[in-house]
């Protein structure tokens, strides 16, 4: 055994020991591989092997999670017939707890391509996780498809041959609340952002959207992530006297920001509320009374027409809640990369993300969908309104469309793109 | 200055319920000798206790908050019965994996089957809406949390300290075997103490309730600054808690007037501080 592959079993067995019951979604382990003597088709091994790597556990575990892992199942099923075989060969589904950290996501995903010879990695809720995982995908030649995390960076500077971001980004989600919101005379505004990057980053790209069309930004309250209490920064909020509130943190601060604000009574005395990354598990542990009228953006909403309802019921039959953005993204995005497989006969990272270019995808998820050469996926997205309790006919019905926004003005545009791929 | 009067109050409120925590926490190390990190996890099981009694029994805000802490309690009695009392001739580290370790599990439980987003519980109706006091807008509920938290800490101290059954307890504290040789049940006695402790917890998750999500996540969100709290106040010291617990709740208030970002910081720049020069805490005995 050569010193260096001796140093990677070493290190993932000394992980799998310290992670203990986190990965106890784990696959064993594949037998170590040995060399395939070449075959007519030109797929690298026996198996295609693809990795479910996110959340499982933590704050973000319900809008991924476990549900993540059965709409890549059902990707598997739906692309292989049913029969689990593709080309002929087995088609194999490991997942694995990341715990929001991108050391481990990157040890993970280092021992998943080095000695399991897994081909893909998906989902990567978690920004650190993705920009981690999608370096190490660029290194080893190795496909890495995002649909959790919302970095514009991933496209950007740390952008990568061999890595796409399917579902949404943190400019997308400002652009369509923002712009929306100013059309409706919401033309002042008051931060209330998670103080990471990730927060900074929606902040930022909201804030340029709104100067730009001539509005302006009162204030700004970071807090720490994780924070229980937010009634000193909403009675700064409430102080500002802006028409609009922006709510730049997700997940359990998101909530407890939401709820607090109705609480305040910011909502009552005609501030609005602009969720900058909501996601559908969140408006539903919340409830339609403390939610109702609040603006959001996302690339994917359970209800939007016959084939998005049709693929939402059997996810419904399996995981008994809706899927969120980022399941419905998990699901598309497997779907799409074995159906590529399928179509050119091989798994080599790059001439299937080439094929994957020459579509427009078209799925019960993703409309309109085009792979552009940074690696964004460019595809519609959903300016969406949550529902007064009294509109809200049936369970999980939450939102009503307010406006599609065709995918070119959610992106960036390549000509300010940051990405050493795009060529000026 | 009105935005700085708004932050005092909300401080005020803050550091009520870092109070009735500490408090807890305090008089279970007093009793047991037991750093008790399952205090969060209490916390979280009151809250809990409270959303299922709505959910699947019907049974309102007023009911639960008496309701909880006696099932919490209660099931403090079997966790001390059948866990900690084998621990307490050991070293007192045991005690805190032992109750570390549980906190672990009651979360792991909790997030199994009811997910990280948490429960919306319902602002009871009676304390829904709130007053404008001219410097800022006061939800009645938080007006509510204030006066509750502080009636429950002050009643504790004076139970402690100025009735009879206080008595055994300090004296038990001092010296558990001289106690029980004039004839006390020192067993009943720590067993009720830790059930108290944990009662408490849970009170504060039913307060908590209404205005945080009720979350498997909630209680290791606040452990931290609880433990904080005790620390700089004083390990065991009753009445340290309370003031440290509002103090801190009122120096967080000023800070996040001053500097948002330190507001979580601050709290152990000063435990660091007292550690330094006051190991005991500023209300504690020198060992």
């Amino acid at each position: 055994m050569k010193p260096r592959s001796l140093a990677v079993h070493l290190s993932g067995a000394l992980l799998s020991l310290l992670a203990g019951v986190a990965f106890a979604n784990d696959k064993p382990p594949a037998k170590p591989a040995t060399p395939t003597p070449p075959k007519a088709a030109t797929l690298s091994d026996e198996v295609i092997k693809v990795g479910v790597l996110t959340d499982f556990s933590g704050v973000y575990s319900d809008l991924s999670g476990q549900g993540s892992l059965i709409a890549a199942q059902l990707a598997v099923d739906e692309a292989t017939g049913g029969t689990g075989k593709l080309l002929g060969k087995k088609v194999e589904l490991v997942s694995a707890d990341h715990q929001n950290k991108a050391d481990i996501a990157a040890s993970k995903a280092r021992t998943w391509f080095d000695v399991e010879k897994v081909d893909a990695i998906f989902d990567l809720t978690n920004s650190a996780t993705a920009l981690a995982v999608q370096e190490l995908g660029k290194e080893k030649g190795k496909v890495v498809i995002v649909t959790g995390a919302g970095s514009t960076a991933l496209t950007g500077k740390s952008c990568s041959p061999t890595g796409i971001h399917w579902m949404y980004d943190t400019y997308s989600l400002a652009t369509g609340t923002g712009a929306a919101l100013l059309k409706e005379g919401g033309d002042s505004w008051y931060f209330l952002t998670a103080d990471y990057a990730f927060g900074h980053a929606l902040e930022s790209d909201t804030s340029a959207v709104i100067k730009a069309q001539g509005g302006k930004v009162l204030g700004t309250s970071r807090h720490p992530l994780n924070t229980n209490d937010f009634s000193s920064y909403l009675l700064k909020a409430q102080a500002s006297g802006a028409k609009i509130l922006g709510l730049a943190n997700a997940g359990g601060d998101l909530i407890n920001s939401v709820k607090q604000a109705k609480e305040f009574g910011l909502v009552d005395s005609g501030q609005r509320l602009a969720g900058l990354l909501v996601f559908i598990t969140d408006i539903h542990s919340l409830g339609l009374e403390t939610t109702q009228g609040m603006y959001l953006t996302e690339g994917f909403y359970w209800d939007l027409d016959d084939k998005s309802r049709a693929w939402s019921k059997s996810f419904f039959e399996r995981a008994k809640k809706q899927p969120t953005m980022t399941h419905a993204g998990v699901y598309s995005s497997l779907y799409n990369y074995l159906k590529a497989i399928e179509a050119t006969g091989t798994d080599d990272a790059g001439t299937v993300i080439k094929h994957l270019r020459t579509l427009t995808i078209n799925d019960p998820v993703i409309r309109n969908g085009k792979l552009r050469e940074d690696g964004r996926l460019v595809h519609d997205m959903y300016l969406l309104q949550v529902k007064k309790p009294s509109e809200s006919k049936k369970p999980w019905d939450y939102y009503s469309v307010k406006q599609t926004i065709p995918g070119e003005q959610a992106v960036k545009s390549l000509a300010l793109s940051e990405c050493p791929l795009i060529k000026k | 200055m009105q935005v700085l009067m708004g932050q005092l109050l909300i401080g005020l409120i803050n550091g009520a319920f870092f109070a009735v925590m500490s408090l807890g926490l305090a008089v279970i190390f007093g009793m047991l000798n037991i750093v008790h990190f399952a205090h969060g996890a209490m916390y979280m099981l009151g809250a809990f206790a409270a959303w299922m009694g709505l959910t699947y029994l019907g049974i309102n805000y007023w009911a639960s908050l008496l309701l909880a802490p006696l099932v919490v309690g209660a099931l403090g009695v079997l966790i001390e019965r059948l866990l900690l009392s084998r621990l307490y001739k050991l070293d007192p580290l045991y005690g805190l994996l032992m109750t570390f370790g549980l906190a672990l599990l009651l979360e792991g439980l909790f997030r199994r089957f009811y997910g990280v987003s948490g429960q919306n519980y319902p602002m009871p109706p009676e304390l829904s809406g709130g007053r404008n006091l001219g410097f800022m807008f006061l939800p009645n509920y938080r007006a509510w949390v204030i006066v509750a938290s502080l009636t429950v800490c002050f009643a504790t101290w004076f139970l402690i300290e100025k009735t009879r059954l206080g008595a055994y307890l300090r004296a038990g504290t001092e010296n558990a075997k001289l106690l029980q040789a004039f004839g006390v049940n020192v067993p009943l006695l720590v067993t009720l103490t830790y059930a108290y402790g944990v009662g408490m917890a849970a009170l504060a998750g039913v307060l908590a309730a209404p205005i945080y999500q009720v979350s498997s996540m909630m209680g290791s969100n606040i452990i931290i600054f609880v433990f904080a709290v005790v620390v700089i106040g004083g390990m065991g010291s009753i009445l340290g808690s309370i003031l440290t617990g509002l103090g801190l709740g009122l120096l967080q208030g000023l800070t996040k007037v001053f500097y948002p970002e330190a507001s979580q910081a601050v709290i152990f720049l000063i435990m660091a501080l007292v550690l330094l020069v006051r190991p005991a805490g500023l209300f504690g005995k020198e060992a």
